[in-house]
């Protein structure tokens, strides 16, 4: 019996005799074969969301289930690249269909044409294992292919080395049970299905970001979740745009889901021209770039981040470390709340579905640090952007959010309104992974990080209790040892918490050097505690200009001269000393 | 020859349904004709077997359910476009109201357009000028930005779009002429008024298409008008090579108009009632904004809405801040003060400008002067808290001096009034004259050569001179 069109509305298709499709089939629907998936089966009819406008699709229309879950094509060629929900490759899409969006045109996310030279890591005769590797590729300067077995078995043939597209056979292999496949470059994977590993890794690794408030304050680890949430002007975009140029991963999946589309063109421009901070190579040969913007359909918004984390995970089999950026988790939420009342599911909280928060879960779960299937370690970090509705944070999605991540970044619309960026805010944020990474932040930087840093912390606390008071009676009743307290606080968030992204020397800070900066603005504590100690006012020390020369340190000294931080600390001991002379 | 179906099956609200349809396609349109030979157009919003819901454009008054013919056009909704265009009026569902008769079309599109590839995006870098200090200084407008005015009722945003239309010029030496685009959804004949007469007396008639929804036209065709304007819009931008700037007003009404029709469906309400895919549906409206890599022309959106409760927390206001590239935010306080334009500066933000301005675009000083007079007013906002509790005479020396530079900033850099055209050059020396008030150790933004080049301590008195 053949399939038709029954009931349209909106990206929801009801199509009949569809009993013999299987939940989350791919199908194609109607004259123009638009690509849906199957998301309920009844006696009579089978819903598919659509992941195309589905305007001018009739009753009576065809249909046709493909067998498969919806499927992505995995291998070189995906780095460099921008897709869109469902990795449908956007600059062939735009050869195909000109600057709009054409529907129903099904291309292959990967270049069928080009070729790429394969080296052999197996001959005939050898024996794999599932995972391992048995060809590769460069696929980037920087990035080199590795493709793994998808399962064990002997070689009994493999092509001879040279170049191939990645559709040609080049290696066969039997299995244990006597059946043969051939293996080429590519290969798929559906995307609601976590790739396999061999197991899971204790977090022991930060990801440098080159971010001071994050990596001193609120580190993220390798295979770690953060979640970023802010309301609307606070700084999501451009910190989680600073984390993909600037963190310490091998790839970056960025993934743009439901937000504008000049921010996904500017990614594209900018990280084609920005170098790679290890490699001096372009950013984009390490990024995977996924657009789906506002106005792209929103079930393929939906199915969006999956893609993003099977391109991720497909990396870390190769055993790199991937981040994931994710903005934004609530436009991807918005969309399963929009598909979910065209279902006529009973809503829950804020008209959100009941099954958000284990959707939430299982999207945040598939990150971690891990032995791949080959016995390589590669991680997926992600970092989830936010977008709470009135930039209130008790809405379900950062709330539901907050129990799957470990360090959240909370943006703090005052602080941007006085520019002050990141607008991280330091009292509302916090990092469970601290106490993980604490061996690795002694060992590469000693023992006295963890104590400055909690210096710092609290330094920052008690200007927050202070400044309660100062909104009622002003700074400059206050006593002097309070006025210490506000002047140095000032010194941190000015010189250390705030960071000029469009400054060439500011916007990627090494840890060592956010250490030295610590260091420095601790020394200028204590010893203007001694001066006030001894009852001289504060002002005098400020009149040397040593406080402002302190927040300028993040320009002034270059990030690989760290020996000047030496002079600084001597330029404080001078004015503390000359004011001293001065009230002897 | 296409079938006529007699009679509805149902009547409810904007909508009716039709049984026994064959061959009709989703969003088709369709044209209903009554006993007397009145005609009204409808779209297909719900298809089930042969079942079709239909809504239609001008309300159902005076249908019944046998006295009306159906029949369906076999195209999703398209309006006529040409150059033509330009000095014309017409319907919010683009049929021309100006009684200059039919447009002759160049081409045929369908209204609800299709989403851009990001891959053939231009990324927006070059300023338009609107000669208001506020905007021009501190939130600057980027050619194929999306940057909407957030106000409340009874502010005079009217009249900033107004002076943006007469004002606005590219920076550079692009010699693409500008176009306007206004789309008026839900107002009242006034200010759709008040917007006419001020293209005729400034001549910029010649080059504005108009498209009005009254307050009193339905509201299914008020959910149209921003499609057709946007279509013409992409017309005269990415087909004619004009710089086209569009402003709809208002799109709370529009939003409105969504709600309305969304609860006549059925559908399950979101947020205050506002169906859960407002968030797509603006979208589609916003994201049709930008520049082309290759073709001329641009696309740049200055939507108006009004913040019901001047709640910027609201849904309209909150997505729509999320989705557009900033915000132009009216201030009552301001407005009550007698400040025009009442625009406050801090909630204010163009997230194109860092790249729009600055050397090779504005002038080299812009960003680190916005930066600055940002970072000194938000201060002036902690200063005065205080001076409300204690008085601003137990201020501190420094915290006066805040309080002299926020009047500063307020009375002579944003106040201007409605036929005042600053250049950028005057917006940034208000600003630096204004930041003379303050000592120089608190230009704590602002780098040692630019202070030395144009920081005066004096530029305060000048100021104070003119008052």
């Amino acid at each position: 019996m053949s399939i038709t069109v029954h009931s349209v509305n909106g990206p929801v298709v009801k199509l009949r005799g569809g009993r013999a499709l299987t939940m989350m089939e791919t199908v194609r629907v109607g004259a123009e074969r638009l690509i849906g998936e199957v998301v309920g089966v009844t006696e009579r009819e089978a819903v598919v969301q659509v992941y195309e406008d589905t305007a001018g699709l009739k009753p009576g229309d065809p249909a046709e289930g493909l067998g498969e879950p919806l499927s992505i094509e995995l291998g070189p060629g995906l780095l460099h690249n921008i897709f869109d929900g469902i990795a449908r490759p956007l600059r062939a899409l735009e050869n195909a269909t000109g600057p709009f969006m054409g529907r129903g045109v099904n291309l292959p996310a990967l270049d069928p044409e080009r070729k790429w030279d394969v080296t052999f890591h197996a001959a005939a005769g050898d024996t794999l294992t599932a995972g391992a590797c048995w060809a590769s590729c460069p696929e980037t300067e920087i990035i080199t292919h590795r493709c793994a077995a998808p399962e064990g078995g002997s070689v009994e043939w493999t092509a001879p080395p040279g170049a191939y597209t990645v559709h040609e056979p080049l290696l066969r292999l039997r299995d244990a049970r006597g059946n043969v496949r051939e293996l080429t470059l590519a290969g798929r994977w559906p995307i609601r299905e976590a790739r396999p590993s061999a197991r899971r890794l204790a977090i022991s690794m930060p990801l440098i970001t080159g971010q001071r408030v994050i990596d001193t304050l609120f580190p993220i680890a390798k295979g770690g979740c953060a979640a970023l949430p802010g309301p609307f002007g606070a700084g999501k975009t451009i910190t989680q745009h600073q984390l993909a140029k600037w963190s310490d991963a091998d790839v970056i999946v960025y993934l743009g889901c439901g937000e504008r589309g000049n921010e996904m063109t500017q990614v594209l421009e900018e990280f084609g021209q920005l170098p790679d901070p290890k490699s001096g190579k372009p950013l984009l040969d390490r990024t995977v770039l996924i657009a789906n913007t506002s106005n792209m359909p929103v079930a393929a918004r939906e199915a969006s981040v999956y893609t993003g984390m099977t391109i991720a995970e497909y990396y870390r089999d190769m055993g790199y470390h991937v981040a994931v950026m994710a903005d934004s988790t609530s436009r991807w939420a918005e969309a399963l709340r929009e598909i979910s009342g065209r279902l006529e599911e009973m809503p829950a909280e804020e008209g959100f579905p009941a099954y958000l928060s284990s959707r939430l879960a299982e999207f945040y779960e598939r990150a971690g640090y891990k032995v791949t299937l080959g016995g390589q370690e590669g991680s997926v970090t992600v970092i989830g952007a936010v977008s709470p509705q009135g930039g209130d944070f008790s809405e379900p999605v950062t709330q539901n959010s907050k129990r799957f991540i470990r360090a959240f970044w909370a943006l703090d619309r005052q602080l941007a309104y006085a520019r002050h960026f990141p607008a991280i805010n330091w009292i509302t944020s916090y990092s469970e992974y601290l106490e993980d990474l604490a061996p690795w932040y002694e060992e590469r930087l000693g023992r006295d990080f963890a104590r400055l840093r909690a210096r710092v912390t609290r330094l920052l606390q008690e200007e927050s209790k202070l400044m309660e008071i100062v909104k009622l009676i002003g700074a400059d009743i206050l006593p002097e040892e309070q006025k210490l307290v506000i002047e140095c606080a000032r010194v941190v968030r000015l010189g250390f918490l705030q960071q000029n992204a469009y400054h060439e020397t500011d916007t990627f800070v090494p840890i060592e050097k956010q250490k030295g900066m610590m260091e420095v603005m601790m020394h200028l504590y204590d010893e203007a505690r001694r001066l006030v100690d001894r009852g001289i006012p504060l002002s005098r020390l400020k009149e040397t200009g040593i406080f402002d020369r302190l927040i300028r340190i993040k320009y002034d000294v270059p990030n690989d001269q760290l020996l000047q931080l030496d002079d600084i600390r001597i330029g404080v001991d001078a004015a503390v000393g000359s004011v001293l002379e001065a009230n002897r | 020859m296409r079938m006529e179906y007699l009679g509805l099956s149902e009547i409810r609200g904007p909508l009716v349904v039709l049984d026994g349809v064959e061959n009709a396609g989703y969003e088709e349109m369709c044209e209903l004709t009554l006993a007397d030979g009145e005609r009204r157009l409808g779209r297909v919003i719900l298809l089930e077997g042969t079942r079709a819901v239909v809504q239609l454009f001008s309300g159902t008054r005076g249908l019944s359910l046998e006295n009306v013919r159906t029949r369906f056009s076999g195209a999703p909704m398209e309006i006529p476009l040409s150059r033509e265009m330009l000095g014309r009026v017409f319907s919010g569902a683009g049929r021309p109201v100006d009684g200059l008769g039919e447009l002759y079309p160049e081409e045929r599109r369908n209204i609800n357009g299709s989403a851009i590839n990001p891959v053939s995006r231009l990324y927006p870098r070059s300023c338009i000028l609107t000669g208001i200090s506020a905007i021009d200084g501190m939130s600057t407008l980027i050619c194929g930005q999306k940057l909407p005015i957030f106000s409340g009722a009874g502010l005079r945003h009217n009249e900033v779009a107004a002076q943006i239309v007469r004002q606005a010029k590219t920076a550079g030496d692009d010699e693409s002429e500008f176009a306007v685009v206004f789309a008026a959804m839900g107002v009242k004949n006034d200010t759709a008024d008040f917007f006419r007469r001020n293209f005729e007396e400034s001549g910029a008639i010649q080059r504005v298409v108009m498209f009005m929804n009254m307050a009193s036209d339905p509201i299914i065709e008020r959910v149209l008008t921003p499609r057709c304007a946007l279509t013409a819009a992409e017309y005269l931008a990415f087909t004619c090579g004009f710089h086209v700037l569009v402003i709809m007003t208002d799109m709370s009404s529009y939003c409105e108009a969504l709600r309305e029709f969304s609860s006549s469906k059925g559908e399950i309400p979101s947020r205050k009632g506002y169906p859960s895919y407002l968030y797509s549906d603006l979208a589609s409206l916003y994201e049709r904004a930008g520049m082309l890599r290759g073709m001329g022309g641009s696309v740049t959106q200055v939507p108006i809405l009004t913040m019901p409760n001047d709640d910027i927390t609201h849904p309209i206001p909150d997505l729509t801040g999320f989705i557009t590239e900033g915000q132009i935010v009216l201030d009552r306080e301001l407005d009550q003060a007698g400040v025009y334009p009442p625009i406050a500066v801090l909630p204010s933000l163009s997230r194109l400008m860092k790249d729009g301005i600055g050397k090779g675009y504005t002038r080299e000083d812009h960003p680190i002067l916005a930066n600055q007079l940002f970072s000194s007013y938000a201060r002036v906002q902690e200063v005065r808290n205080l001076a409300g509790v204690i008085g601003e005479d137990e201020l501190g020396e420094t915290d006066k001096k805040y309080m002299e530079f926020g009047r500063l900033l307020e009375e002579h850099v944003i106040r201007q009034s409605p036929g005042e055209n600053r250049t950028i050059d005057q917006t940034l020396a208000l600003g630096w004259q204004a930041l003379g008030v303050l000592p120089r150790e608190e230009l704590d933004r602002v780098e040692e050569t630019l202070l030395r080049k144009y920081y005066h301590e004096d530029g305060a008195a000048a100021l104070r001179g003119d008052l």
